[in-house]
């Protein structure tokens, strides 16, 4: 086994079969990464025990992880595929779908359930439509800009969803990703037009409350989001709104 | 036309496919958007540097003229000149609109949008958020199409593959037909309107590209196959800073040179020592020395031959390898972190060193194509420039069916200057909706008067074409295929070309179109068969890979990034403007466009790609000025 890399990937056929567990190697060769290796097994898909299989499906695209597309859980851990490099983690390199979300087939799986979220939280700046009005939006000092670039990059990859102990089907919390976007929106200069609506919606069932503050998220996230301090932000101002909801706007 | 809304189809949710569904929304018809998966993972989001809009608010005196001419020449004057004047003069409302959309564009310290440098010019023109700003202007388009989603007006069909358009009787497109990449259910789709927002097709010189995997180009094939006219071809722009690698060629954006970054090999060929190690007066940094005038941000085309000439001619390849140095550890780190922080941790993640205290290693890939399909336009004679919401702006040959973005061909001629790809992207979108929405006011009958039974037809020969490939028990497998044409394309269409060497290609092209005739799954899986829908690409990218091939081989001159040094007119050495030398030249070159400054024409014929030429619009900056970098 010296001369191989040795994977231990969890297949499933459909959403409704049996998940059940294969072993592939493929010949060791630095600089691979889980995606790179995964597209030597689908050349020649078969396993350690000489059994010719159907081709690993999963789900990637930009391959220097800034799409988003292949979160899967690496050794355990909900990761970018694109960027896990083989040098660096121990075999056998386990691989399983992205925790949390309805697998479609072996490694993909459908995360529709992000989205829905944004488009509850109405994760977007209202403007009066796409075109010019011949000017811009309101200025922004670097510092405003430092602190919503980092929410700005969210991929909608996933991980820290996968990651978060409060998400999963036992529960209807949306996770940290879509509350982050709504820390976003609420600080942009014109989004903050929508604000007590996003607050609103954050409130209710599902919302800011469910967080265990169990700190999973940051540390799984690809890009860095400082997910909790977003989570903190917003709580300080549900409490604001709350406040406000019972003794009228002063 | 009947009471129903009409519908349009729009394939692709990039940067213009999304721009293309919320004109078409907001205008009140019914947008169906096709992707391969969610929208939020196009290949928009690579895109890095910036976007390009002449706003001038660096005390340059920048203007929306000097954005047309630096477009224009930066292609090498093949591009058409209305469509390019409307890009640039209507860039900074475009910019005022994503600006009020949301994007994080960075800073000055007085709150406005920063500007930075880029290639092929010579002022700050370059909009940006951080080093994401094809991501960051990506994702405000979604948000807005979510938004509209949320009304009900944009319905996604994510996780769709598109197969063909069906066209009716009079060859109008009337729809297309999708195949559902998890059930593999083939199904037909009626439109009104069809926009083809499908991207690029970097994929048929893989590895060796900086594009996504799904740039294949395979839906613009499959029109081209139905009809579409193809063109340009031939001109595919290598992107010099390209970070090495075995599986993909990632992107180092154009920015780090455009903030300060510096290009350069050691003086003496396999010099062994660490870049650190090699003093200052034992680099050769060929491109300030080369270029004066422009130095490290030269254009991309000029660039990438520059590198190969450093590394295969003058053999000064890093360690005798195929790699030069792109160095940022002469800057101030804070700075390069704060502007560069995106591609910086590509390199860290993916090459394991830092670019703040050790020079990258790069060389050229395949980045971007300048053609793709023929679209038309309608010139205001009052302007000069696009006529507004014409139906014809983005109009391709077949009647009802729109191409807009990358898959397009318009606005870069034979050289795409960086940072005015966000923007054709999203200008293009934008022109292309607002034409379908003309298109669909004056259009008489509406795709249900077609019959049933041509859509079913066209359904059937997709289902057979499935059934056969997953009944096959053919030799050929298609990521192998898939290999063999990206090394025969990178090795002998690629930055440097010659006609026996194109010969040879497209004759090996043709052997592999065969041998994909004779594929073998290996997997007859009905559910999320990705094999399947790998050799359906496969085959397509073979065939487009034919016509940039046979289109190369047709022209018999030097232009933007193609290249054919038999044919190179040189510009004589140390001579410029006012020298008789550098005068003779110029006639020269003018004579060369008589017969060449013309857009190429590819046809789709049983035999292969038949090819014609057809006039440029050349009525904003006549072709006087050849292109002069020194």
């Amino acid at each position: 086994m010296a001369d191989q890399i040795h994977f231990r990937i969890r297949r499933q056929d459909r959403p409704d079969t049996r998940p059940y567990w294969q072993d592939f190697g493929i010949p060791d060769q630095t600089g691979h990464k889980v995606v790179s290796a995964l597209m030597v097994i689908r050349e020649n898909p078969v396993t350690l025990d000489g059994e010719r299989v159907d081709p690993v499906a999963w789900e990637y695209n930009c391959m220097e992880e800034v799409c988003g597309a292949c979160s899967m859980m690496i050794n355990g851990v909900p990761r970018q595929a694109c960027s896990a490099l083989v040098d660096e983690l121990t075999q056998p390199i386990v691989l399983e779908p992205l925790d949390k979300f309805p697998v479609v087939r072996d490694l993909m799986v459908d995360r529709t359930a992000i989205f829905s979220s944004l488009k509850k939280f109405k994760a977007w700046i209202e403007i009066d439509g796409a075109w010019d009005i011949h000017q811009g939006a309101p200025r922004m000092s670097p510092q405003t800009w430092r602190e919503s670039y980092l929410y700005s990059q969210c991929m909608s990859c996933g991980c820290c969803l996968a990651s978060c102990p409060q998400y999963g089907p036992h529960t209807d919390f949306v996770g940290p990703a879509p509350l982050a976007q709504v820390r976003l929106m609420n600080t942009h200069p014109t989004g903050r037009y929508n604000r007590e609506e996003r607050l609103h919606a954050i409130m209710a069932e599902g919302g800011l409350s469910e967080c265990g503050n169990a700190q999973n998220c940051v540390r799984v996230c690809p890009k860095g989001i400082p997910l909790t301090t977003a989570i903190g932000e917003l709580g300080r101002e549900v409490t604001g709104q709350l406040l406000r909801d019972l003794f009228g706007k002063s | 036309m009947s009471e129903r809304r009409p519908r349009v189809i729009v394939v692709g949710g990039g940067l213009g496919g999304l721009w293309a569904s919320l004109k078409i929304a907001e205008a009140g018809f019914s947008v169906q958007l096709f992707s391969l998966f969610e929208v939020k993972r196009s290949h928009s989001v690579c895109a890095q540097g910036g976007i390009n809009a002449s706003l001038d608010t660096k005390g340059q005196r920048d203007s929306i003229w000097q954005h047309m001419v630096d477009t224009i020449k930066g292609g090498s004057y093949l591009a058409n000149q209305p469509p390019i004047k409307s890009l640039c003069e209507e860039a900074p409302g475009l910019i005022r609109t994503f600006e009020r959309m949301g994007v994080t564009f960075s800073r000055t310290p007085e709150g406005i949008m920063d500007l930075r440098l880029f290639g092929g010019v010579k002022n700050k023109r370059t909009v940006f958020a951080g080093a994401s700003t094809g991501q960051q202007l990506l994702y405000s388009v979604d948000e807005q199409v979510r938004r509209l989603e949320a009304k009900g007006v944009v319905q996604k069909q994510e996780w769709w593959e598109f197969l063909s358009i069906v066209r009716g009787g009079d060859g109008t497109c009337r729809g297309i037909v999708a195949m559902d990449l998890k059930g593999l259910e083939v199904k037909e789709f009626r439109a009104d309107a069809v926009v083809l927002a499908s991207g690029g097709l970097g994929q048929i010189y893989a590895p060796k590209t900086t594009n996504s995997t799904n740039s294949t180009g395979a839906a613009a094939s499959r029109v081209y196959q139905q009809g579409a006219l193809f063109a340009n071809a031939e001109f595919f722009q290598f992107h010099p800073t390209a970070m090495l690698g075995d599986d993909k060629t990632r992107l180092m954006s154009e920015a780090a040179r455009g903030e300060g970054g510096r290009i350069w090999v050691p003086k003496t060929a396999g010099d062994q020592r660490r870049p650190k190690e090699i003093p200052e007066q034992e680099r050769f940094y060929f491109l300030e020395e080369w270029y004066p005038a422009y130095g490290n941000t030269v254009a991309r085309d000029v660039a990438s031959r520059a590198i190969w000439k450093a590394v295969r001619d003058l053999g000064l390849g890093v360690g005798g390898e195929d790699k030069v140095y792109l160095d940022l550890t002469h800057l101030d780190p804070e700075f390069v972190d704060t502007r560069l922080h995106a591609i910086l941790n590509i390199y860290r993640k993916f090459h394991g060193s830092d670019p703040i205290t050790e020079p990258m290693e790069i060389f050229p890939a395949a980045h971007y194509a300048m053609g793709g399909l023929w679209v038309d336009f309608e010139k205001n004679p009052a302007t000069g420039g696009l006529r507004c919401a014409s139906p014809r702006n983005h109009a391709t040959n077949i009647p009802g069916l729109y191409a807009c973005g990358e898959c397009d061909y318009g606005y870069h001629g034979a050289n795409r200057l960086g940072a005015n790809s966000l923007l054709s992207a999203s200008f293009s979108g934008r022109a292309a909706g607002e034409a379908v929405v003309s298109y669909l006011r004056g259009l008489e009958q509406g795709a249900d008067t077609v019959a049933n039974s041509i859509f079913s037809s066209e359904v059937k020969r997709q289902q057979e074409t499935n059934r056969s490939l997953l009944q096959a028990e053919g030799s050929e497998n298609p990521y192998h295929l898939h290999r063999a044409l990206g090394e025969l394309m990178t090795t002998k269409v690629g930055v440097v070309r010659e006609n026996r060497e194109l010969d040879a290609a497209f004759g090996e092209l043709q052997e592999l179109e065969a041998r994909s005739g004779c594929i073998g799954l290996g997997e007859s899986s009905n559910w999320a068969n990705q094999t399947l829908v790998y050799a359906r690409q496969v085959q397509d990218m073979i065939r487009l890979a034919q016509v940039v091939t046979r289109s190369a081989r047709e022209r018999d001159e030097c232009r933007g990034a193609h290249f054919k040094p038999e044919f190179e007119l040189q510009i004589p050495a140390d001579k410029f403007p006012g020298d008789p030398e550098f005068e003779a030249y110029r006639e020269d070159w003018k004579h060369r466009n008589e017969r060449w400054l013309k857009t190429t024409l590819a046809e789709h014929q049983p035999g292969g790609p038949k090819i014609s030429f057809e006039t440029v619009d050349t009525s904003v900056l006549p072709p006087e000025e050849p292109r002069d970098y020194r």
